[in-house]
């Protein structure tokens, strides 16, 4: 299990390679992913940057919690979680979900927990920048469907 | 010859508690962390009031206590970090 923040722009798709490359071959089956990426627009507005705080200490804590509450729910060979701090531009990767797994099911279960987990509990705040210059803080979007989480 | 204790052999920092503030909260109260007295502090709101004063807690504000999500009640002693947040917004 896994859990790495970036200050520099993420690759996705490199962090989970590296990552597998370090798992027995022939030990899993499956591997689910999920890779979220910065819209240039929001609530009808363009969108030109966005900057990421979160909580260090707490936000990696409870990212690793998250990841232990899915081990235990699911049988996950391992994951990953990885998230983008700082300034992001449009087109640049914000997060990163991996789960390895002996079969899809739990793989695709796995992650899509992980991500919902994420986005209510972990500490990050996403403040935009808009083209006509305003800066403003996002507001939490009602959940979407999901089973796990409180709900909308 | 016994040596007692006392208020200037204290480690200052054994009894207060560190405040943090995130996001919107930070801009809006200007600061990002204080310390403040431990002494008759039993709970995150207690905290919240010793910081600032005169002033309510802003509606949906989150807390946590040593880097675990808190409620207000929850119990805080000497030496622990309480932080002050918005609803996350990451992913």
């Amino acid at each position: 299990m896994a859990v790495v923040l970036h200050s520099e722009p993420l690759e996705p798709f490199n962090l989970v390679n590296e990552h597998e490359g370090g798992l027995s071959p022939g030990s899993f089956g499956a591997c689910a992913l999920f890779v979220g990426t910065m819209r240039d627009f929001n609530d009808g507005d363009a969108v030109t940057a966005m900057t990421l705080e979160h909580y260090p200490g707490m936000t990696e804590r409870e990212l690793a919690l998250i990841e232990d509450e899915a081990r235990t729910r699911w049988p996950v060979q391992d994951s990953l979680i990885g998230h983008r701090v700082g300034r992001v531009e449009p087109g640049q990767p914000i997060v990163v979900v991996a789960v390895w797994s002996a079969h899809r099911q739990a793989a695709f279960d796995a992650c899509r927990f992980l991500m919902e987990a994420l986005k209510e509990r972990a500490t990050f705040w996403k403040q935009e920048e808009l083209q006509d210059g305003r800066r403003r803080w996002v507001s939490p979007s009602p959940q979407p469907l999901s089973p796990e989480g409180r709900g909308a | 010859m016994f040596k007692l204790c006392s208020e200037t052999d204290r480690d200052p920092h054994a009894m207060s508690i560190t405040v943090r503030y995130f996001a919107s909260l930070r801009e809006q109260l200007g600061a990002s962390e204080a310390s403040v007295s431990a002494d008759g502090i039993r709970c995150v709101a207690d905290v919240w009031q010793r910081a600032q004063p005169g002033r309510d807690l802003p509606p949906r504000v989150l807390a946590a206590v040593n880097h675990a999500h808190a409620s207000l009640e929850d119990t805080v002693t000497d030496g622990d970090e309480v932080a002050f947040f918005p609803p996350v917004t990451g992913g």
